[in-house]
């Protein structure tokens, strides 16, 4: 590589691009990328075409997807506003896995084909290999097999059990999917050799679990009885999918497996959903900086970089609050902001930067973010780097809406005061547990009707939305008993909010066609 | 070198199962699509698909979320007039920002009906899924056949007529070539030799003389190779394949007097849209005519066939005899597949039934591949019923069936082409 360092040659230019070409240009960002010490995962680059890349959209943009009828709604309605006009597809998406696979339009310009390497293929990339979150959570060696691994597991399942109640399972799990991760517990990690090897295994022993904990012992009662009156879950759980895959007393070994491949797949997308403004930020920022340093080197043609900027600025773009197409705060406008601020408070702090980034104003920049990238997700990356410069350049203000209150409230401004709780409102927003009700395993009765229980914690008096009902009758699908929910209320006290009724022990032909 | 895959040819399509799976579960939904766009259609028009659209809310994919009461702090961008401590009146921005706070909805669930394309192969497979025949429609019919003759190559043997020359003669040139070869080199040695030894002629005398007289031999057996042999020749080969005639023609013969309402019209189009549908699967080319009668017969077009009324009595046999004649006219049975579909309420002028049946029987379905009746009633059989259920017996080709309402369409459909002779 260093021998490509002597040979400054400008880069090809022009729309139409060739393997060669890209193979140039990835080379050259590579070795930027590498002088700023970004540790990324080998890259492997694919070209697709758009139909392809309507494939990738509608398997959440994964390589393969076991099959399911909401992929292809997905892809059916992607489709169509594609056609229409009404939408672009995205130029590219990139796969945490090891090789990172970045998907390349073939529609994609030259210019374009560069942008995306650099953004994902190494913005990402390295966000992938660093973030605390996605070492914690996935496993990129192995995510692609095992998504082989379930695909072809559920594949048998449907020729064993039929697609349809295959599919009514998969309905039920995906309706769960968002409380089906584990928050704070670290996972072990995937293997497709383990799992394999474990798959069956695993199957007898949940079972004989299950049987233990519902088995009714006529002759030895006595000696258990003081034993399991006390309440079970022994404390309330988070992740209801496990719950129901270790403890439904009803369901089979496969329907539990899959329950499992949902409550994986879930999990794998756990850390993307956090870190949306710092990944999609921190990938801007350096496909900014790595294509701006190359274009100092004098290897990029000013066309190159008039076409590259033009793109960067539309995708950076912040409507205002009344501006007729404003649709939230853009992650990666908010991301590429925070993260160029960053560079600045290191590089060219002002006053109010050192009274409030004592510890990074004036470090050294790429040391922070090396820091900052590692150890964050979204929210406390905002409670902890939103600069009020930043905050009056957005001109960010904080709205209150309480429903039992006739206007709206403004609680906070970009102005001295209002810095830091207009900080705290912003990262308040991107924390899931504010973002999505706080739902948990209450207890289960099953000592009685076998019934399971849910507990609601509202936050700031929301409600829950229309749809916990058909979510319920999921739940009771899986769990094969009464299912409720409990809302906490204000005063500590509990209101029964929903009550799906089920059939004691109905025969398996009727759970399978969920008549309820 | 960075690994650059190129997955521009991988298989397409791979969606497809999904995609599948979708039409799977909202097959009910997709087929009441399908069934109301037939109405709107021309019995022809089944080149184009159709967009499908269902009621979002039967395809929506539950999870917990947040209602939209309770207390929201959201945070916006571009503040140009407020305060902190402002109040200010529902909605915010014009509508820009309001209602549900940061990703209550991740889906973007609207109200709108979920609208897609169903491509014209789906369209067909939903449409026949809904009859109930897809084995019905994989059956061949029985297709008049003719022959064709076909170049296919050369042979060695056949009639002088087809003797192909420019074959025959390279064969012949290249078969003196080969057997004249070894002699022909054995003539160029002897020449070289007869040189060497011409240096010193007068002591080789005999030897000389020796080898021109084989020269001369040898150059006898070269001619005596002959120009062309049985060998040699090469024949035109002509096969006979049998060709099955690739058109069709279906007339659609219709009672239009008084007691045909709409209704019942709308019935007897599902019914011919159908044995269109079902014609097309089979045969490249197909030709309707439409026939209407009352008392007497007329050729029309779709349009009128389908909504101009007229009332009288009812003479079946004038619009079969009409038929008779178009056939003979233009389409001779033994270029054309030709299929009949009467529809009728029944009624006919009594002494009209046994001339009916006398067509039919002695003429008309002679030259049909397949006739079909259906009568549309409710009530009792009518006379004409009567005298056609007698051709059954005796005409494979023939067949009947009784409608009584929009749903009996497509098993009496069914019922029909079963007794299709294979």
């Amino acid at each position: 590589m260093s021998d490509t360092v002597l040979e400054r040659k400008t880069l090809p230019s022009g729309a139409e691009w060739t393997f060669e070409a890209i193979d140039q240009y990835h080379d050259e960002i590579a070795r930027v990328a590498a002088n700023y010490k970004l540790d990324t995962y080998p890259v492997q680059i694919e070209m697709i075409t758009s139909e392809q890349m309507m494939d990738a959209y509608a398997s959440v943009g994964m390589p393969v997807n076991y099959h399911h009828w909401s992929f292809g709604k997905q892809f059916l309605a992607t489709e169509k506003r594609y056609k229409r006009g009404q939408m672009g597809l995205a130029y590219e998406i990139v796969i945490n896995s090891d090789p990172c696979i970045a998907y390349l339009m073939e529609e994609n310009t030259l210019t374009m084909q560069a942008l995306v390497i650099a953004h994902a293929a190494y913005g990402h990339n390295a966000f992938f290999k660093g973030n605390y979150l996605f070492r914690t959570w996935t496993s990129p060696d192995a995510i692609v097999d095992y998504l082989i691994f379930a695909r072809n597991y559920i594949a048998q399942c449907e020729q064993r059990h039929g697609v349809d109640a295959v599919e009514e399972l998969l309905d039920s799990c995906h309706a769960l999917m968002n409380v089906g991760v584990d928050r704070y517990k670290r996972p072990p990690k995937l293997s497709l050799a383990k799992e394999q090897a474990r798959q069956s295994e695993r199957e007898n022993y949940l079972q004989s679990q299950v049987n233990e904990l519902w088995r009714t012992l006529p002759t030895r009662e006595t000696e258990t009885t003081e034993k399991k009156t006390t309440r079970f879950p022994p404390e309330p759980q988070e992740n209801i999918l496990y719950f129901i895959e270790k403890h439904a007393p009803l369901l089979e070994p496969w329907q539990r497996e899959i329950v499992r491949i949902v409550r994986k797949v879930a999990q794998y997308f756990f850390p993307q959903r956090q870190t949306q403004v710092m990944n999609e930020g921190w990938a801007s920022f350096w496909h900014y900086t790595l294509l701006n340093t190359l274009y100092d080197e004098g290897l990029l043609a000013d066309s190159f970089m008039m076409e590259f900027l033009h793109s960067h600025s539309s995708v950076m773009y912040q409507p205002n609050y009344n501006d007729p197409w404003y649709n939230g705060i853009n992650p990666y406008a908010l991301g590429f902001a925070m993260w160029q601020d960053i560079k600045r408070i290191c590089q060219e702090p002002t006053d109010e930067d050192r009274a409030w980034f004592p510890d990074i104003a004036g470090s050294d920049w790429q040391e922070t973010f090396d820091f900052a990238m590692r150890n964050f997700k979204d929210e406390s990356f905002i409670a902890q780097f939103l600069s009020p410069r930043l905050m009056r350049s957005f001109k960010l203000f904080s709205v209150q809406d309480d429903d039992s209150k006739a206007k709206l409230f403004v609680s906070a401004i970009h102005e001295e005061r209002g810095y830091r709780e207009l900080r705290e409102r912003l990262s308040n927003q991107y924390n899931l547990g504010c973002r999505e009700p706080n739902i948990q395993v209450w207890s289960v009765d099953f000592r009685g009707d076998r019934s399971l229980t849910l507990r609601y914690q509202p936050y700031n008096r929301r409600p829950l939305g229309k749809s916990v009902e058909e979510v319920m009758k999921h739940l009771a699908r899986l769990w094969g008993f009464a299912v409720r929910l409990e809302t906490v209320q204000p005063d500590g006290s509990t209101t029964l909010t929903y009550e799906c009724r089920k059939e004691k022990r109905r025969g398996d032909k009727d759970r399978h066609n969920g008549g309820n | 070198m960075v690994r650059i895959i190129d997955r521009r040819f991988d298989s397409k399509k791979k969606s497809t199962a999904n995609r599948q799976r979708f039409m799977r579960r909202f097959k009910r939904q997709i087929r009441k699509a399908v069934a109301d766009a037939i109405d709107g259609r021309s019995i022809r028009d089944l080149d184009s698909g159709e967009e499908i659209s269902i009621p979002s809310k039967d395809l929506s994919e539950p999870s917990f979320q947040h209602g939209k009461e309770g207390v929201w702090e959201q945070v916006f961008t571009g503040n140009d007039r407020f305060a902190s401590g402002d109040a200010i009146d529902r909605p915010l921005g014009g509508g820009g920002g309001s209602g549900g706070g940061g990703g209550a909805s991740n889906e973007g669930e609207s109200e709108d009906d979920f609208v897609f394309q169903l491509s014209r192969d789906e369209f067909l497979d939903v449409f026949f899924d809904d009859l109930a025949l897809p084995n019905l429609v994989r059956t061949e019919l029985a297709k008049l056949t003719e022959f064709k003759t076909q170049r296919a190559g050369f042979t060695s043997d056949g009639v002088p007529t087809n003797i192909n020359v420019v074959r025959s003669l390279r064969g012949a040139i290249g078969r003196r070539k080969a057997l004249g070869a070894p002699l022909a080199a054995r003539v160029r040695e002897i020449d070289a030799e007869i040189e060497a030894l011409e240096e010193n002629a007068a002591a080789h005398i005999d030897e000389i003389k020796a080898l021109r007289e084989e020269r001369s031999r040898l150059l006898i057996r070269i001619e005596a190779i002959p120009f062309i042999d049985r060998f040699d020749l090469r024949y035109n080969n002509r096969v006979r394949i049998p060709k099955p005639i690739s058109q069709a023609v279906m007339f659609c013969v219709m009672d239009v007097s008084g007691s045909m309402d709409e209704q019942k019209k709308a019935t007897a189009k599902r019914f011919f849209m159908l044995l269109y549908l079902f014609l097309r699967r089979n045969y490249e080319h197909i030709d309707v005519v439409f026939i209407r009668h009352h008392t007497i017969a007329k050729e029309v077009d779709e349009d009128e066939f389908f909504h101009s009324r007229e009332s009288g009595g009812t003479v079946v046999s004038s619009a079969l005899r009409l038929m008779t004649d178009i056939v003979r006219d233009r389409y001779p049975p033994g270029a054309w597949n030709v299929y009949g579909a009467q529809a009728s309420d029944g009624d006919n002028w009594d002494n009209d039934s046994p001339i009916c049946y006398q067509i039919l029987d002695e003429e008309l379905l002679a030259l049909c591949r397949y006739f079909a009746y259906i009568e549309i009633t409710t009530g009792e059989a009518q006379n004409l019923w009567r005298q056609y259920d007698g051709l059954t017996h005796h005409h494979p080709n023939f067949a009947l069936q009784r409608i009584e309402s929009f749903e009996d369409i497509y098993p009496v459909f069914r019922e029909l082409f079963k007794k299709e002779p294979a």
